[in-house]
């Protein structure tokens, strides 16, 4: 874009300097497309499949969605200083304490922004059982297109976005609802 | 022979203005012992961006996230942290997003290294551009340079000959 | 219905400008005058039709008619009745329906001027606004409609669309969302009009360029007949980047003015560009030279206020001033791309055309350092845009290395800031370096001036200049970015002055009036020449308060119990007391009171809060600031002890110089008035301005 005074003249007896100048402009044009194409994509929706991410609990334990294969995953991105994420903590809880003798089903909290201090003493302060681990370099939001917390996504056996909700649940029932199909 | 070393000194010139003014970048101190206060705190978060309050510095974001990072600045600095410690951490942490600035690796470079290579064409061009001006029609120039007296000299001629001609007209 | 007679008004408009487009295009073609008028006329129709449009929302804003999506979305009972009406231009799509009516209001009035010299460039003056106009026009109707209603479909949901879906039923809510809360300030009312004021004036000079491109005429009419149109974009777009500034220090609590936000340097861009451009077109005016340069920088110009607005629309970037995402970024960058190539595309066509006339023969030539001047203002607008668009260009480089992995270590495709420390850094020199350009380019002349006779000019003032670094040394300022910066700055106030005081003296001498008169006379005869001085010494005094804040400010912050005072250079503030309450539109306040101390002395009381908004769940600073000419002493209120109200924790700044930002923004902005006000003279006198010109002529400046 640095087309300078003098272009006017240069340009006339090199070709190569109006053809590097009008290069560097599709480039740029190309970039702020795709660019573009990024924000136009939104937010992840049913039937997308779910990135694939790892993540390292609190606990020091390894997660990789790609190893979940064959079981159903719901991922939950929270923050210990988001509000709305204290209305469904409970909920997430009592929730989990219903599939976790199963085997099948698993619950991934993945807390975003987060300090581990507080995040951890958000997880004590619920009693929560299910993995949780920090989003190191903010990276599984970014692969999620999250645009705030809480956001919660089930992914099915075959590794499928099944259900999104981009605001807290209401109810044990509401997750129960988004779970149970999965498991026939 | 002169004009093109009156344009060398004056880009010399605005070099040295461009080194001059790079601001000298102060290193907090790292605080031994005793409470550490908001205003080291601040010093360290002036220079760290929060993912969730977008260009505002971390140390006015009114935030409750904001707060929990400062909180955390300060647990470090009260263990004897320094700044640039402090720093990575929050980098491991969150992304290179948290600086202010891209840190100068990868494709990151770019960043620095494309708008003083464009400035520099810049001049380069501008210079071409005189030159070739000026090589172009020896006659012209030679009209302005051979006969200096003809030409108001400074601005006080400039004006006493416009106010010369419009009284003129004016009558 | 008011939506529907706001919606049908916006549908004529767009037909009208169809066919103004359609009848211009055939009349300039066909040299058909018939045609060209009724295109003239379909122009002038726009705005009255889009005046009913904008009346509409209006109406509907103010009424609470909370069934329309828009309505629901920027406005809520709580808000007073000169929010309502300003939430307008609130959110993305009355914005886009007030830009349309400002363009519209912009490009009727310049068809209502005297045509006689210039018939050619009617048709194509009339074609490019209304493409322009239309563009933003089917963006309204087609993607960001403002009159869209909510509807309950059968199975629940509901949806927004402007008619009714089979079997919905209306949908009306008791409330709305309300306006962000960021642009709840008295600020709003003014700042964004007068950006989009800046923005659709320059698509006048814009259009003149073209038709000048398309009719061939490529003198340098198309510049003088918008020079006073290109100056009021400019006074615009300055005033509304001057509003913004002083908005965001009352309002967003972070001590400073201007936070380097994509967004800012969006609407700064076309700034840039369009005051090299200011610059540039006297070289062409007065020596006929840098005709394609002129053209490439109105060019650049209008492109960038279109992509600025591209930009805070689409969802590209993400920031505090951003709109929410929305569809309309493809049409946008298609539209960019679209005017950009075509208008390259004519200027390629016409380029043998607009050869120059004269040649630079020396370097320290007026024009010569115009060109450099050009230079830096270009630089600086590479440094920003570069700084705007890397963001977008790392994190779509990361689809290289997703697909070569050994690729990925370079292009992590992570996103980062780029911020502060990097503008700061790489515009801190430019800017010195423009500085120095002020303060030398006005004591050159057209032409042929050399180090002789720039040397003769300016060693008086220069003198006298050196006293500013010696007062440094004596007031003991060490810092060097200051000495540099002051030095440069005496340099211009001293240059510039001298320049006023030498020709009030000749014209003194010639006339034998007093200084004043002279002063005042020679003001209004080239009132371009000094309005545009008056323009430097406004930078010159805003430079001071940019300076008071980036080299001399000092902060401070501490945790208070009441009572317990903090001390800032010689201030310092006493807690007194802190009250919470809720207000009627929403918000939950905690509001401080501070007892200032000056030296020790009590000077006044402040009252610094910070607002909960609990629809949005937003808090906002605002501060107590207490404001004098030598400095601000700026007071947060950063965190409280929610329980008791005991304790409470501030962050104090002190900022010297600071209110010298206004106070040059105002004079800045008068001397673009004094350069732009329409000549009563020229409309009055014809041939005394003529005698003028030729006089000018003849002394050959």
């Amino acid at each position: 874009m640095n087309q300078s005074p003098a272009t006017t003249n240069v340009s006339q007896s090199r070709p190569w300097g109006k053809i590097i100048a009008w290069a560097a402009l599709l480039l740029l044009l190309t970039i702020v497309g795709i660019g573009l194409i990024k924000a136009q994509r939104g937010q992840l929706a049913v039937g997308d499949m779910a990135p694939n991410f790892t993540l390292t609990t609190f606990d020091g334990q390894e997660i990789s969605l790609e190893a979940l294969r064959g079981k159903v995953v719901l991922l939950n991105i929270w923050a210990s200083w988001c509000v709305p994420c204290k209305e469904e903590a409970d909920d997430l809880e009592t929730a989990w304490r219903l599939y976790r003798d199963r085997g099948d089903v698993l619950f991934v909290g993945v807390a975003y922004s987060d300090m581990d201090t507080k995040a951890k003493a958000y997880l004590k302060s619920y009693n929560t059982t299910y993995p949780n681990g920090p989003d190191m370099g903010t990276r599984i939001y970014q692969l999620y297109r999250a645009t705030g917390v809480p956001e919660t996504y089930v992914i099915d056996r075959t590794g499928k976005l099944v259900y999104v909700k981009f605001s807290p649940f209401q109810s044990v029932a509401e997750i129960q609802a988004a779970i149970e199909p999965l498991l026939k | 022979m002169k004009n093109r070393t009156s344009f060398f000194l004056f880009t010399f010139a605005v070099l040295m203005l461009c080194l001059s003014a790079l601001p000298s970048i102060a290193l907090a101190q790292s605080s031994s012992g005793g409470e550490v206060t908001d205003d080291e705190v601040n010093t360290v978060a002036k220079d760290l961006y929060c993912p969730v309050c977008e260009n505002i510095p971390l140390d006015v974001c009114p935030t409750k996230a904001c707060a929990d990072w400062r909180d955390e600045i300060r647990l470090k600095l009260n263990e004897g942290w320094t700044k640039d410690q402090i720093k990575q951490y929050f980098v491991d942490r969150f992304g290179d997003r948290v600086l202010g600035a891209p840190p100068a690796r990868g494709i990151n470079w770019l960043v620095y290294i494309l708008p003083p290579v464009l400035i520099l064409v810049g001049v380069y061009v501008l210079y071409r551009a005189f030159q070739s001006w000026r090589q172009i029609p020896p006659l012209q120039a030679e009209e302005f340079t051979a006969s200096p007296t003809q030409a108001p000299q400074s601005q006080d001629e400039y004006m006493k000959k416009l106010e010369e001609q419009l009284k003129a007209s004016d009558r | 219905m008011v939506a529907n007679l706001g919606y049908g008004a916006l549908i004529l408009t767009f037909l009208v400008s169809l066919y103004g487009i359609c009848s211009a295009i055939y009349g300039g073609l066909k040299n058909q005058p018939r045609f060209v008028d009724s295109a003239r006329n379909a122009m002038l129709l726009t705005w009255p039709l889009l005046t009913v449009t904008a009346l509409s929302i209006i109406f509907l804003l103010v009424y609470g008619h909370y069934e329309i999506k828009y309505v629901a979305e920027v406005t809520s009972n709580s808000m007073p009745l000169y929010l309502r009406v300003t939430a307008l231009w609130g959110g993305q799509a009355g914005s886009l329906i007030f830009w349309s009516w400002l363009m519209a209001g912009f490009a009727s009035a310049v068809t209502l001027r005297k045509w006689d010299r210039d018939r050619e460039f009617l048709p194509w003056v009339i074609v490019v606004s209304l493409v322009t106009l239309m563009f933003f026009l089917s963006l309204s109707i087609f993607v960001e409609n403002p009159f869209e209603r909510w509807w309950q479909t059968p199975t629940g949901d509901v949806v927004s669309a402007m008619f009714q879906p089979a079997n919905s039923t209306p949908l009306v809510q008791a409330d709305g969302r309300g306006l962000n809360p960021l642009l709840r300030h008295p600020g709003m009312i003014i700042h964004p009009p007068m950006l989009y004021l800046g923005f659709v004036a320059f698509v006048i000079p814009y259009a003149f360029a073209i038709a000048a491109l398309i009719t061939g005429r490529t003198d340098d009419r198309w510049i003088r007949v918008t020079r006073r149109w290109t100056l009021w974009a400019w006074l615009f777009l300055s005033l509304g980047l001057v509003l913004g500034g002083r908005w965001a220090y009352d309002v967003l609590g972070w001590g400073g003015y201007w936070g380097w936000d994509p967004v800012e340097i969006s609407a700064a861009m076309p700034w840039l560009t369009g005051t090299a451009f200011l610059h540039s077109v006297m070289i062409q005016e007065k020596r006929g030279m840098l005709k394609h340069w002129n053209m490439m920088l109105i060019v650049l110009t209008y492109d960038l206020v279109i992509f600025g607005t591209f930009l805070t629309r689409s969802g590209v970037l993400s920031s505090v001033h951003a709109f929410a995402q929305s569809a309309i970024g493809p049409l946008f960058f298609g539209f960019i791309a679209l005017t950009f190539g075509v208008s390259m595309g004519l200027l390629i066509h016409r380029w043998n055309s607009l050869k120059s006339e004269a040649q630079m023969t020396n370097l320290l030539s007026r024009e010569a350092l115009f060109l450099v001047n050009n230079l830096l203002f270009l630089s600086v607008f590479v440094v920003c845009f570069w700084g705007v668009v890397f963001p977008i260009l790392s994190e779509a480089t990361g689809l290289i290395g997703q697909a070569i992995p050994s690729l990925a270590v370079i292009f992590s495709g992570q996103k980062v800031t780029v911020g502060p420390p990097y503008y700061e850094r790489a515009n801190g020199p430019l800017f010195a370096a423009m500085m120095f350009l002020m303060g030398i380019a006005p004591l050159s002349a057209w032409g042929h001036s050399t180090s002789k006779t720039l040397g003769r000019a300016i060693w008086k003032p220069a003198l006298v200049t050196l006293v500013v670094p010696v007062l440094l040394i004596v007031l003991g300022i060490r810092q060097v970015a200051a000495w540099i910066g002051l030095t440069l700055a005496g340099l211009v106030f001293f240059v510039t002055a001298y320049e006023f005081w030498r020709s009030a003296l000749a014209r003194h001498r010639a006339h034998n009036e007093n200084l004043f008169a002279a002063l005042w006379k020679l003001a209004g005869r080239n009132r371009r020449r000094y309005g545009g001085y008056t323009i430097h010494i406004g930078v010159i005094l805003m430079s001071l308060g940019i300076m008071g804040i980036e080299i001399f400010q000092t902060e401070t912050q501490a945790t208070l119990a009441a009572g317990e005072r903090l001390q800032l250079d010689q201030y310092a503030i006493q807690y007194e007391s802190l009250v919470e309450f809720p207000t009627a539109d929403g918000r939950e306040v905690a509001r401080a009171t501070v007892s200032v101390y000056k030296d020790g002395q009590f000077v006044t009381q402040l009252y610094p809060r910070r607002d909960f908004y609990l629809e949005s769940q937003q808090p906002m600073t605002i501060p107590g600031v207490r404001s004098t000419l030598a400095d601000d002493f700026y007071v947060l209120l950063v965190d409280w002890q929610p329980i008791s109200t005991q304790g409470a924790t501030f962050k104090v700044y002190h900022n010297p110089l600071v209110n010298w930002l206004w106070i040059g923004g105002l004079v800045f902005i008068l001397g673009t008035l004094i350069a732009a006000w329409p000549d009563r003279e020229m409309e009055m006198q014809p041939q005394r301005v003529a005698r003028v010109a030729k006089a000018v002529e003849q002394v050959g400046l």
